[in-house]
């Protein structure tokens, strides 16, 4: 007989939300007449992100004190749970994004299954607290994500993104698990903060983990020079796909990097300090560089992606209170901006038939005021200006460089925001700046199509964005709440 | 809470809640025009209200407002205004609803953006003007630039793709610069008030908040941008950037880079009033040689700037006080006559000196007012340009004489760049693109110039109103090297070198 451990089911709430959605997506898939079955898939799917959602909010108040479970293999803390709030909430959005999207509707109710799969697969992963449930997180959510690259596979590039991503990502967990294999033989402990207190710093064995460790998480929050699979992916995937994965999955990394770095660890935390800073160097200079030469917008959000990686990897290099903060709080509005800029592309693409590009964005401002004015300050935001939650966001990173005295860190953000405001500006221009004339393919006539739900998504992002701006106090009261737990 | 605390925070959100109110409101073209032009007046309402509540003879902060807005960085909502603050943001009330109401008046094409766009931006400028926290000062800062940018990109001329780039790259970089160096200063000092922050002597820091300010003045060398923007723009856009944008970047030396690093801008100031003179010599030279009545006004307005930047480096009351003025002054001179270009180029569709002449025969009004605004412009003794600069040329021959010869040589350029335009364009013979029928400025244009001109000849009258009431109970010098700070009990002088 073996004993089970006590299982705080609460404390899985998320997880297990999308989990039973999912499922039920499968059942829906089989048992819902082929009328109403787009419906009630995307019904149910929302219904599980917003129960995985309120969940999380309920987690988070309910969990003023870090503990962790299961045999030290899951947190329940408010680290994770805002992160799962983070993620719940642009998993809702996403599937808003999802519901006028006109390809294969027999397989919608899949669709939906994979991703709140996925959305299962990420609450859990920020849960994490052992190398093994990481892992196991890490391919939970990465495998649903790989299918859904190439859900679509009418759509030119979709098939050939999804093999990139698969082939690249297999190599990212690759190295992570093998990472873990040399950390777990160093120390012969699993769960962070053991490794923490077993470890010491300057032993050979464990640098070389730890580097793993990294470069594997750093696949998947596309830092430079792991980020080679991003714009392929971005490009090939879905739309409403790929702008679950910039919001979601960038979450799920950074917030898992922060807590492994700093909680299993400490030793070698200068070490890691300058590597992240220099990771986070690497991504700016490449994200921001690469940027400028495109012409396709999905490629150019994929390229601002990695920048974005870059300014949040800036908090994670300061390693301090304040940059546990700064993070937390950046990915609220990224996460709001990513979702609705892929949004407004979504809602082109489907205009037009064609992928995105400057070119034919011509006149997209003057059609369509509502989105836009919405696109329009998405990419201020990006940007860093004020009114959106991204001048905030932007600041308490540097405010955290600073604290730290990495001010280089500083001069290069502001570098790096200096160049994208050429190819963010260069959006708004090619918007409203160039008149109808200039598009050389018309839409196929008739008024654009209304997509009362995408806008709804696009309004979500919209106020998220702005009123992080002007809530920032709230915002940051729970930020604050989060990064205690770090041992920083 | 009184009225009064609110009053500064009411002339922020006006304007900007009219935005909002334009961008949404489900009305035709013309209405959004009319509640928009509603609006630019309330404002200005509002502004004389403040102004009699305003007591001219106290140097502290006034009509102030405090909240908190994030308060771990220390970082809050905190509005008020000096004595000279409430001047400009007078003159930013006046230009902008002349230039909102022109804007109704030649009937812009989708006027819901264009005049969400003004409104916001007079909001974020009025911001610029009252904020006490830097990183509000640069939220508001850099709020100028979004509406600036569409602005010029969508009702611009035909350069105007070339015209955004410069002008976006130009202030994105002082504003960033700007940034870094409100960062490191802020978090140094555990306050982003600049009511708190206390005196600095660090030069990089002075020069990231100079090169901002210098780039948006436009001082030489950071000029480049000022050519495409002011040529492309529709003309009231170009009096927006000339009268009121480019004082942002003056008002800035004069409420933060002076006050907060007095010993830094002491030791630089050569360079300054170096880089000042050459803005003054040079921009006239380039008005004397432009090929066009606007290239005329925007390259006055660098010989401008550079009076103005001589009047705050000569670090003394008279030159501070000059400053102010000046800086008022040009606002109203340049925006009218920006506006004045506009109604120029609508009959004549061009702006070249060549192709214009002889507009003054059977057109009284537009004559009028085309001579009495550059008159007051070039200075010409009894008016508020003369009292300007006299007061300038006194403060700054009291740093050394040679600068004050620079000045004057600006002053006898001006003259001669001045009415050489006014000739080109009234006098001679009537030029190649000017039709017989060419109409005088009509009503609506009329009340649009008039008011700036009557502000003009009111100050002409009694330049003191300005420059005796613009730091409170004079001293400005003590004012400003103090930090303007003015914490309760403040007693005065310290003098330069014991400050930190």
């Amino acid at each position: 007989m073996i004993s089970t451990p006590h299982v705080d089911w609460f404390a899985l709430s998320a997880p297990l939300a999308l989990l039973a959605a999912s499922g039920l997506l499968l059942m829906v898939a089989v048992f819902v007449p082929r009328r109403g079955r787009t419906a009630a898939a995307a019904f149910t799917g929302f219904a599980g992100f917003v129960t995985a959602f309120v969940f999380a909010i309920v987690l988070a108040v309910k969990s003023p004190h870090a503990q962790t479970l299961i045999h030290d293999t899951m947190f329940r803390d408010r680290w994770a749970a805002l992160a799962q709030v983070l993620i719940a909430g642009s998993g809702a959005v996403a599937v808003l994004l999802s519901v006028g999207e006109r390809w294969s509707e027999e397989h919608m109710a899949e669709y939906y299954a994979l991703l709140t799969a996925a959305g299962a697969g990420m609450t859990f992963f920020v849960e994490a607290s052992s190398l093994l449930t990481l892992f196991l997180g890490l391919e939970w959510f990465s495998i649903g994500l790989y299918v859904l690259t190439a859900i679509d596979i009418d759509l030119i590039g979709s098939l050939e993104a999804g093999l990139k991503y698969l082939v690249v990502g297999a190599v990212g967990s690759a190295t992570l698990l093998f990472g873990s294999a040399l950390v777990y033989g160093r120390t012969g402990q699993l769960s962070f903060d053991r490794i923490g207190a077993a470890g010491h710093g300057h032993d050979a064995m464990l640098v070389v983990g730890l580097a793993m460790i990294i470069a594997g998480l750093a696949f998947k929050s596309s830092a430079a020079p792991f980020h080679m699979w991003t714009p392929d992916a971005y490009q090939g995937a879905p739309t409403p796909v790929t702008s679950f994965m910039a919001s979601a999955t960038k979450i799920a990394a950074l917030v898992v990097t922060y807590r492994v770095l700093s909680t299993a660890f400490p030793h070698d935390q200068s070490l890691w300090r300058w590597t992240i800073a220099g990771i986070a160097c690497a991504s700016l200079a490449w994200g921001n560089i690469g940027a400028l030469v495109q012409r396709n917008v999905k490629r150019i959000l994929a390229y601002s992606s990695i920048s974005h990686a870059g300014f949040m990897l800036i908090a994670v290099a300061a390693a301090n209170q304040l940059g546990a903060r700064a993070l937390q709080y950046y990915l609220i509005p990224y996460a709001a901006m990513s979702l609705g800029a892929f949004a407004v592309v979504a809602a082109r693409e489907r205009e037009l038939g064609v992928p995105v590009t400057l070119s034919n964005l011509a006149g997209f401002g003057w059609e369509r005021p509502f989105l836009g004015v919405a696109m329009w300050t998405f990419m201020l935001g990006f940007l860093g200006f004020p009114l959106t939650g991204g001048f905030i966001g932007k600041f308490y990173v540097f405010a955290a460089a600073y604290d730290h005295g990495f001010w280089w860190l500083i001069v290069v953000g502001v570098v790096a925001t200096m160049v994208s405001a050429y190819y963010y500006l260069g959006i708004v221009r090619a918007m409203y700046f160039r008149e109808r004339a200039d598009l050389t393919l018309a839409p196929s006539g008739g008024s654009p199509p209304r997509e009362l739900v995408l806008s709804a998504g696009v309004g979500i992002c919209l106020v998220v964005t702005v009123g992080s701006f002007f809530a920032v106090q709230p915002l940051i009261d729970a930020a604050k709440a989060a990064a205690h737990v770090l041992p920083l | 809470m009184t009225f009064d605390s609110w009053l500064t925070t009411i002339l922020i959100l006006v304007p900007m809640g009219g935005a909002l109110l334009v961008a949404i409101a489900p009305l035709p073209g013309y209405w959004l025009g009319s509640l928009a032009a509603l609006c630019s007046l309330v404002e200005v309402g509002f502004w004389i209200t403040a102004a009699g509540r305003f007591q001219f003879g106290d140097p502290s902060l006034q009509l102030a407002q405090h909240a908190s807005w994030f308060s771990d960085l220390h970082v809050s909502w905190h509005v008020g205004q000096f004595a000279f603050s409430l001047w400009l943001v007078g003159m930013t009330a006046v230009v902008m609803a002349a230039c909102t109401i022109y804007g109704w008046w030649v009937g812009r094409t989708r006027p819901r953006l264009y005049f969400a766009l003004m409104l916001f931006l007079s909001g974020a400028i009025v911001g610029v003007f009252t904020a006490q926290d830097l990183l509000l000062f640069y939220a508001f800062f850099e709020a100028m630039l979004i509406p600036l940018y569409l602005l010029i990109g969508v009702w611009g001329g035909a350069g105007r793709m070339r015209a955004t780039l410069t002008f976006v790259v130009y202030t994105v970089v002082g504003s960033l610069l700007m940034l870094a160096a409100i960062v490191v200063y802020g978090l140094h000092e555990h306050t982003f008030d600049l009511m708190q922050l206390p005196q600095r002597s660090s030069t990089w820091l002075f020069l990231g908040f100079v090169i901002a300010f210098a780039i948006k003045a436009p001082l030489f060398p950071f000029h480049g941008w000022l050519p495409d923007a002011y040529r492309e723009s529709p003309p009231e856009v170009s009096a927006v950037l000339s009268g009121v944008i480019s004082k942002v970047g003056l008002y800035g030396l004069l409420r933060i880079a002076i006050p907060k690093f007095p010993s830094v801008a002491h030791d630089w100031r050569y360079v300054l009033l170096v880089l000042a003179s050459i803005s003054l010599i040079y921009g006239s030279l380039l008005a004397f040689r432009a090929p066009d009545f606007r290239g005329v006004v925007m390259y006055s307005s660098l010989a401008q700037s550079g009076l103005i930047v001589l009047g705050l480096f000569a670090f003394n009351d008279l030159g501070f006080d000059g400053a102010v003025l000046q800086m008022v002054n040009h606002a109203l001179v340049s925006a009218a006559l920006f506006l004045l270009a506009g109604m120029i180029e609508r009959r004549t569709s061009t702006g070249e000196l060549r192709l214009l002449g002889g507009m003054a025969r059977g057109r009284p009004i537009l004559a009028t007012l085309v001579l009495t605004t550059g008159i007051i412009s070039l200075a010409v003794p009894l008016s508020t340009s003369f009292a300007g600069e006299f007061l300038i040329l006194a403060g700054v021959f009291q740093q050394h004489w040679a600068w004050a010869v620079v000045g004057a040589v600006g002053i006898v350029l001006a003259a001669m760049y001045m009415l050489r335009a006014i000739s080109a364009v009234l006098h001679q013979d009537v030029g190649s693109a000017v039709p017989e029928t060419a109409l005088d400025v009509r009503a609506g244009e009329l009340a649009v110039v008039a008011p700036l001109v009557l502000c003009l000849v009111a100050l002409s009258a009694w330049p003191n109103l300005i420059s005796g009431h613009a730091f409170g109970a004079g001293h400005a010098r003590q004012q400003v090297e103090t930090g303007l700070t003015f914490p309760v009990g403040w007693t005065g002088y310290v003098p330069l070198g014991t400050t930190k």
